[in-house]
C-alpha cells in the first residue's frame, strides 16, 4: 500500500505565551491507500483536531502534512478548498445533510462542487445511492430517513468524484448496532475493493473489528499504534 | 441558479413569507410614494405642459403659473411685432370661488383663453365643445370633478365669484395638483368672473412660427418688453413644478416616504436573510468543508436574495398596479410608467443584495471545523 498522506512532527497550539494550549505534539503518521485507519482516544485527546488538519480544514501550527507528496501546511487559505475538493470525502457524526434537499440532491451537490454537469451529477448521484442501498429513497428528504440511512447518504455524498481519502468523524456514534455495522461494511469495502484510504475518528469499539490499523492518541500525542486481529 | 439557493429559500415557508412581506411592503410603498411624486410632477404643471403654448409673458416676479398678476393686454401687439411670433393672445389663470347648487363653496382655478386661436385651451374635450364657450356664462370642467362641483350633467349651473356658470362640456385628464379644479372658459368670460378690467390680462401666451427658435424669440420679446418676464413652456413647467412639488414640501414628503420604504424594506429583508444564514450556518460550514470556495457560498446567499427580490417584485408590482388603477378615480394621481416599473425591479434586486451583505460577511467567517462539533 502506498502512502497517500505523510504527517511529520505535526504541532498544533491554541493561544500564546503562558496560556498556550498544545493540542497536538510531534505527530508522525502515514495514511495508506486501501486501509481503514482508526484514530481512538479519550475526549480532548486531539483526535478530531488531527482529523481536521489532515482534511485541510484546520491549519497546523508547525510540522509537515504532505498529500501525494505535496506540502499543504503552508498553502494559503484560499487554496485549501480546492485541496479538500480534490482529495477528500467527509463523513460527519451529525450527518450534516442539507434538509431542504432530497437525498439525491444531497449527493448531487457534491458533484456540482466538482463542476460536473447537472445531467452527470444526477446520473452519478443515482449510482452512488444504489451503491449504498438507497436507490428507492432518492426522492425522500433527510427528515424522512433513519439515522443509518442518513449516514449512508452522507457516505454516498463523500464518495462523489471518487476521492482518495475518506475522513469520517464518529460515523457510527449516532447509529444502532445494525446501522453501524452496515456503515462500517460500506467503509471497509471502500478501502478493500476500491483502494481508498478511510480514516475514522471514533470512540466506538465496534469499529475496531473493521480497522487495519488503530492509532491511540492521548494528550495530543500518538500513544500507541497497533494492528488489530481480524474478527469479521 | 444553484439548487441549494432555490430549495433553501422555498424550504422554510414561514421565513419565505416574512422575507416576501418585507420585499412587497417596501416595493409597494416605494411604488406608491414615487408614483405620487410623478403624479405631483404631472398634475402640478399639466395646465402648462398641455397648453400648446411656446412662450409665456408675465408681470415680473411670478412664482409659478398659478401666481400671476395682471398686466396690460395691449402688450401683445408689441409681441406680435417680434419676428418669429405667429400668435400672441391674452390668457388668464386665477383662483376663484365656485358655489355649488347646494350652496356649498369650492375653490376652482379659472382658465380663460382665446377661442379663436384656442391657445392654452384644453386638449381633451370629451363632451360638448370649445365653441360652446362662445355662449354667455359657459364653462368646461373636467369630468373627474363633476360630483365635487355639484354639476353632474351638461347644462347644470353653479356660480363663479357670484356670476352664473353653465357647464357646456367636459374635459378629461385635466387634474389639478391643488384641491381647486380647472374651469375653462373664454378669456372674455374669465375677465368677467375675475372682475378684471377689460384692458388687462394675466398672461400673454405666444405660439411661434414654424422653425422659430424659442430662445431667440424670447430674448427679442424681452428686449421690447423690459418690464415683463418671458418664459419658454419648459421653463414655466419647471418653475411651477418646482414651486408646488418642492417649495411646498409635498414632493420631498413623498420622496422621503419612498426612501423610508427602501430603508425599511432593506432592514426587514436583511434581518430575514441574516437569520436564514445563521440558521444554515452549519450547512454553509459543511459546504466549505466539502471544498466549496467562499464565492460559492456568496453565490448561494446572493441568489437567494435575488430570487426573493424577483418573487416579491412579481407580487408587489401587481398590488401597485391595482393601486395605480384605483388612483384614477381619486384626487391624487399615482403614476407608474414602464421605466419606473422596470426600475423598481432593479431596486428590488439591489435592495435584496444590499440586505445580504451582512449575511455574506457572516459566511466569510464560518470556521469549517464547526462540522466536527456534534
Amino acid at each position: 500500500m502506498g502512502n497517500l498522506m505523510e504527517i511529520r512532527n505535526l504541532q498544533k497550539y491554541y493561544g500564546s505565551g503562558a496560556g498556550q494550549v498544545r493540542a497536538l505534539e510531534s505527530i508522525d503518521l502515514d495514511v495508506r491507500a486501501g486501509e481503514v485507519l482508526v484514530l481512538m482516544g479519550p475526549s480532548g485527546s486531539g483526535k478530531t483536531t488531527l482529523l481536521s488538519i489532515m482534511g485541510c480544514i484546520l491549519r497546523a501550527s508547525a510540522g509537515s502534512v504532505k498529500i501525494r507528496g505535496r506540502e499543504v501546511v503552508h498553502l494559503p487559505e484560499s487554496q485549501l478548498p480546492a485541496v479538500r475538493l480534490q482529495h477528500f470525502g467527509f463523513i460527519f457524526q451529525g450527518f450534516n445533510l442539507f434538509p431542504a434537499l432530497t437525498v439525491r440532491e444531497n449527493v448531487e451537490i457534491a458533484f456540482h462542487l466538482k463542476n460536473y454537469s447537472r445531467r452527470d451529477a444526477r446520473r452519478l448521484a443515482d449510482t452512488m445511492l444504489s451503491g449504498v442501498g438507497l436507490a428507492n429513497k432518492r426522492s425522500s428528504y433527510p427528515a424522512d430517513l433513519s439515522g443509518g440511512q442518513k449516514q449512508r447518504v452522507a457516505i454516498a455524498r463523500a464518495l462523489a468524484g471518487d476521492p482518495e481519502i475518506i475522513l469520517a468523524d464518529e460515523p457510527t456514534a449516532a447509529l444502532d448496532s445494525t446501522s453501524g455495522k452496515t456503515v462500517m461494511e460500506i467503509l471497509s469495502g471502500l478501502a478493500a475493493q476500491r483502494n481508498r484510504a478511510v480514516v475514522i475518528v471514533t470512540h466506538d469499539p465496534r469499529v475496531l473489528s473493521y480497522s487495519d490499523r488503530v492509532v491511540q492518541i492521548a494528550d495530543g500525542r500518538i500513544a500507541r499504534e497497533e494492528v488489530p486481529e481480524p474478527i469479521h | 441558479m444553484t439548487l441549494l439557493a432555490v430549495k433553501n429559500l422555498l424550504h422554510d415557508k414561514v421565513r419565505l413569507a416574512v422575507t416576501l412581506t418585507g420585499v412587497i411592503f417596501a416595493l409597494v410603498l416605494i411604488a406608491i410614494q414615487f408614483g405620487l411624486f410623478l403624479g405631483f410632477m404631472e398634475t402640478s404643471a399639466n395646465i402648462v405642459d398641455r397648453s400648446g403654448v411656446d412662450l409665456w409673458i408675465t408681470a415680473p416676479g411670478i412664482p409659478h403659473v398659478n401666481g400671476g398678476s395682471s398686466q396690460p393686454e395691449r402688450r401683445r401687439y408689441k409681441v406680435l411685432s417680434v419676428p418669429g411670433v405667429k400668435q400672441a393672445e391674452p390668457y388668464l389663470l386665477a383662483f376663484a370661488n365656485w358655489k355649488l347648487p347646494s350652496g356649498a363653496k369650492e375653490s376652482v382655478q379659472i382658465v380663460g383663453y382665446d377661442l379663436e386661436s384656442r391657445l392654452g385651451g384644453p386638449d381633451s374635450i370629451i363632451a360638448g365643445s370649445a365653441d360652446a364657450l362662445r355662449a354667455d356664462d359657459t364653462v368646461l370642467i373636467d369630468q373627474h370633478y363633476r360630483r365635487k362641483l355639484g354639476v353632474t350633467r351638461l347644462g347644470d349651473t353653479g356660480e363663479i365669484n357670484g356670476v352664473r356658470a353653465r357647464v357646456a362640456g367636459y374635459t378629461s385628464g385635466m387634474l389639478s395638483f391643488t384641491t381647486a379644479p380647472y374651469v375653462f372658459t373664454s378669456f372674455k368670460h374669465a375677465q368677467k368672473y375675475m372682475n378684471l378690467d377689460r384692458s388687462e390680462t394675466i398672461f400673454i401666451v405666444v405660439r411661434l412660427a414654424a422653425g422659430a427658435d424659442p430662445v431667440a424669440v424670447k430674448r427679442d420679446i424681452a428686449a421690447v418688453l423690459p418690464d415683463c418676464e418671458v418664459f419658454t413652456n419648459a421653463e414655466m413647467t419647471h418653475k411651477t413644478q418646482f414651486y408646488w412639488v418642492f417649495s411646498t414640501g409635498a414632493g420631498i414628503t413623498t420622496l422621503m416616504g419612498a426612501v423610508l420604504g427602501l430603508l425599511v424594506g432593506t432592514v426587514v429583508v436583511a434581518q430575514t436573510i441574516y437569520s436564514a444564514t445563521v440558521d444554515h450556518i452549519r450547512e454553509f460550514g459543511t459546504l466549505k468543508a466539502m471544498g466549496a470556495a467562499n464565492r460559492y457560498i456568496y453565490r448561494v446567499i446572493v441568489e437567494q436574495a435575488v430570487l426573493a427580490a424577483s418573487m416579491g417584485y412579481a407580487i408587489a408590482i401587481g398590488i401597485a398596479y391595482l393601486v395605480v388603477q384605483g388612483s384614477r378615480s381619486g384626487d391624487a394621481l399615482i403614476k407608474m410608467p414602464p421605466a419606473m416599473a422596470a426600475g423598481l425591479f432593479g431596486l428590488a434586486v439591489l435592495m435584496c443584495i444590499a440586505a445580504s451583505i451582512l449575511s455574506i460577511r457572516k459566511a466569510t467567517t464560518i470556521d469549517p471545523a464547526i462540522v466536527f462539533r456534534a
